[in-house]
Parts: structure tokens; sequence; C-alpha cells
């Protein structure tokens, strides 16, 4: 499947905006990312697994609210950065 | 108690500002300063400080309005730098048990020059943490983060600043690495001699906000304690409620804002001491008044010195402006060099860094326009 990933996080992933990932979840998907990416999981997700305040996860159209999201093989996942002030 | 050893190098200023970080070099008089490209453009940078045992290494903490927070580390004294692999973090807590996040590493302390390579750091919500590897990982230090007293005294978000409450002034005893000090807004001052296996609050003498029990340790708001290098048993504390002087092995601080002009008040954020006489300290007073403006008093800025342990204290603002002037400065953003003739630097609240080559007599402003400064640090790099 395929994660779009905003520019705030694209240091990570060597200015890529499209990467490919596997996982039956979004926990999997996100831990495959960090192994691919050392250092972006934190970014997004807090000590305490939930998505941080101002990131937004959706997953084709709809947005998802936990780490065990069910995916599937052709979904794709955008993380997005929503507002956060001037 | 006086020292001897002054630098006489060029000063390397690190400032991190709410839209990042940016370095300021001195020539060898402190006359010339270049300024950097902004570095990290748009992180908030809350510290940003140099490894004073090799003079190469420099922390920064960071973090993003969206993204989650990040240190930096440099080990060719900025010239390049990486991200920490395990930023400071609270252990995660079984499903079903609320846990606590970090929001941004606030304070960045070198520990003992006996400790190389070793870290502390005070985050927000309040957390102690260390890194043993020059900041690449970090794990949570002591016991603070988790015990009931603690979490009791370090109250709520809301009983916090308004980003959120910190835990800072993290101080290491340049005489005994097991002494320890550090300090929460809210929930004060505390003290370990057991290298932070237990600490205990040091909160006597300090005053808390009218109506409120000052026996309760939740309710003190100190903003910035300093150690003074030349006389470790000597403290000096900006608090919400006064600047204060602590003289070990005394456990009372004692009031010494008191001798302020009442006009201008003791109320402030920065603490900063001489590097080489423990009788002389300086602070930079905000008008703390009504409903707590936080700007200089009557829009005048000026630094206050005491060259005799808060006895008395003289208005240094030769170089502010004399009026019209609504701005003020952090708890991190004022410190000093070690020359001869003491070096301050602060930043301010709307981008400016103002320096002195005379430990306060005339100010320059020597950078405009920058972000709003977070912090301020005097560095003598190595080469």
């Amino acid at each position: 499947m395929t994660a779009h990933i905003p520019s705030a996080l694209r240091s990570y992933t060597a200015q890529q905006s499209e990467v490919q990932v596997e996982g039956a979840t979004l926990a999997a998907a996100v831990a495959g990312l960090e192994r691919r990416f050392p250092g972006i999981r934190f970014r997004i997700i807090t000590e305490q697994d939930t998505i941080r305040p101002h990131i937004r996860i959706f997953v084709n159209e709809k947005q998802v609210q936990h780490l065990n999201a069910p995916l599937e093989r052709e979904d794709r996942i955008y993380i997005v950065c929503a507002l956060s002030g001037g | 108690m006086k020292s001897s050893a002054s630098e006489i190098g060029p000063v390397t200023l690190l400032i991190g500002t709410r839209k990042g970080a940016f370095t300021f070099k001195s020539d060898r008089t402190r006359r010339a300063w270049k300024l950097s490209a902004p570095i990290f453009l748009g992180h908030i940078i809350h510290h940003v400080v140099c490894d004073p045992r090799d003079r190469r290494t420099i922390l920064m903490a960071a973090s993003t309005g969206h993204l989650g927070p990040t240190l930096f580390r440099s080990t060719d004294a900025g010239k390049t730098w990486k991200e920490s692999l395990a930023p400071p973090a609270f252990p995660k807590l079984p499903e079903g048990e609320k846990g606590r996040t970090v929001s941004h590493t606030f304070w960045l302390t070198p520990c003992h020059a006996n400790e190389p390579d070793a870290w502390y750091a005070g985050t927000s919500p309040q957390g102690f943490f260390r890194s043993d590897d020059g900041g690449t990982t970090w794990k949570p230090f002591s016991s603070i983060n988790d015990d009931p007293q603690y979490r009791e005294w370090m109250g709520t978000v809301q009983d916090g600043t308004p980003d959120g409450p910190k835990l800072h002034s993290i101080i290491v005893d340049p005489r005994d690495p097991a002494h320890l000090y550090f300090a929460m807004s809210g929930g004060g001052v505390h003290e370990s001699v057991d290298a932070g296996k237990t600490f205990i609050p040091l909160v006597k003498g300090l005053d808390t906000v009218e109506g409120f029990d000052p026996a309760v340790v939740t309710f003190h708001d100190p903003h910035c304690v300093r150690l003074c290098p030349s006389n470790p048993d000597r403290l000096y504390q900006q608090n919400h409620c006064g600047i204060y002087r602590l003289d070990r092995p005394s456990t009372t601080w004692v009031r010494i804002g008191k001798n302020m002009p009442k006009h201008v008040g003791d109320i402030g954020f920065p603490m900063v001491v001489h590097p080489r006489d423990a009788d002389r300290a300086w602070v930079f007073p905000m008008d703390g008044a009504t409903v707590w403006p936080r700007v200089s008093p009557g829009g005048k800025p000026a630094a206050y010195v005491t060259k005799n342990a808060g006895k008395s204290w003289v208005r240094l603002d030769k170089g502010f402006p004399r009026a019209n002037a609504w701005w003020t400065v952090k708890r991190q953003a004022m410190t000093a060099d070690a020359h001869e003739s003491v070096g301050l630097y602060l930043g301010s609240t709307q981008g400016e860094i103002w320096a002195s080559r005379n430990e306060g007599a005339t100010w320059t402003c020597i950078a405009r326009h920058l972000p709003e400064i977070y912090s301020v640090e005097a560095a003598a790099l190595g080469r």
C-alpha cells in the first residue's frame, strides 16, 4: 500500500512524498515506516501509542483514530499535518 | 568568594527561537558579530546547549507545531546535525491506563565533568531524563516522573505555564555528581544528594501567590535557579514571587528581591550569576502587577545587578530604549560569558539580541527581527 508523506516529514524519507508500506493494521504500517525511516514514528505517534494532536491519518478518504485500524493491501494512507497555529 | 580563570576567545551565542535556531559568533573583542542562517527553520527550539567538556558537542531541544518532540545533536560544533534516536519519552502504560506524553524537551544540562557524554533533560510536562551516550538515546531519570507525591506536586497541565508545565534549572554540583537540584513550574525546587535516587523539596522561605499556602509544594513556581560556579554552596533564584538567595547548608531561601526598587518589583524570568564572583548576579525584571503583563515595567527595559549578594541592586539600562519598549526576556534567554569583563547577552520576546561587554554597564542591540527568542547560551566553542 502507499503512504503519503507530508512535507514536514520528508526529511525522514529522503524527500519522497509517497512510500510503499505493508501491514494488516495501521500500527504495523507505522512500524514498517519506522524501520525504514528511523525517528519518523515518534513525530506522529506518542509514547502512549496515540496519534499526535495536530496529526491526522486517513485511510483512503476516512480518518482513523487508532493504531489498531485494519488495512487492506490496496489502501492508501495519508498522513496530514493539521492546523497548529501561526 | 571569587575565583580566577577567565575566557579570552570568541564567543558563540546559541539561540533558540520559536521558529528555529541561530548561532551568533563574535570576534575576540566581542565587538563584531556574525549571525548564521536559520538552523532547522520552523522548528520550535527551546534550548541549545554546548557541552563544556569537549566544546564541540551541542544538543538542541526541538519540536514543531505539528510533530512530536525531538532532539538534534552536533558533534562538530554545529556544522552538522543528527537526530536523537530515542528522545525523552515517558513509559508506555498498559491499555486502559492514562500515561503521560512529552510535549517538548525544555531544558538541557550537561552532567558532571567526570561523566563524559552524560546529559540531563527536563521536559514539559514535568519529566526528568538522562542520556549516557551524548544525547543519542534518553531514559527516564530518577523516580520522580512516576512518584505519586511528585506527580501531585507537579499538578495538572492547567496548573502549569501557558505552553505547558516545565521541569527546568537542572543543576549539578561541580564538586559532586551525586548532588543535584532541579525546579518545576510549577512544583518547587528539589535537591538530591544520592545521584537522583531520592529528592526532597527545597522551598522553605519562598513566597507563594497571596492566599496559597507556602507549605504546599505545588504552589511554588521557581522561574530560574542558578548555582554560583565560584561558590557552589550559593544559589540564586528568580521566582514567580520574587528574587531569592540560598547559602547552603541553610535550607531557607532569603528574599533579596525586597531590596529592589518598589516601582520595579522583583518579578521576572531569568537569573544570571557571575562566573567568578558569587556576590554578583543579574536579573531582568518584568511587570508582574495586576494581570501580569510580563513586559518591562513601564515599557523601559533594564537589567539589575547586585554586587553584594542581594543587599542592594543597581539599574543597568544604558543603551536600552528609554521608553515604549514592551518586551521581556524568558528564563533561558539571558546568559553570561566568562571573559574578564563579563559579557551579558539577552534575547527578547520581540526577536532582538542585546549584548554588553562590560557586565551590563552599557548595552548594544546586535540583532533585530529574529523570531521570538526562547533561549540564549554563550559558548566558547573549540576548533
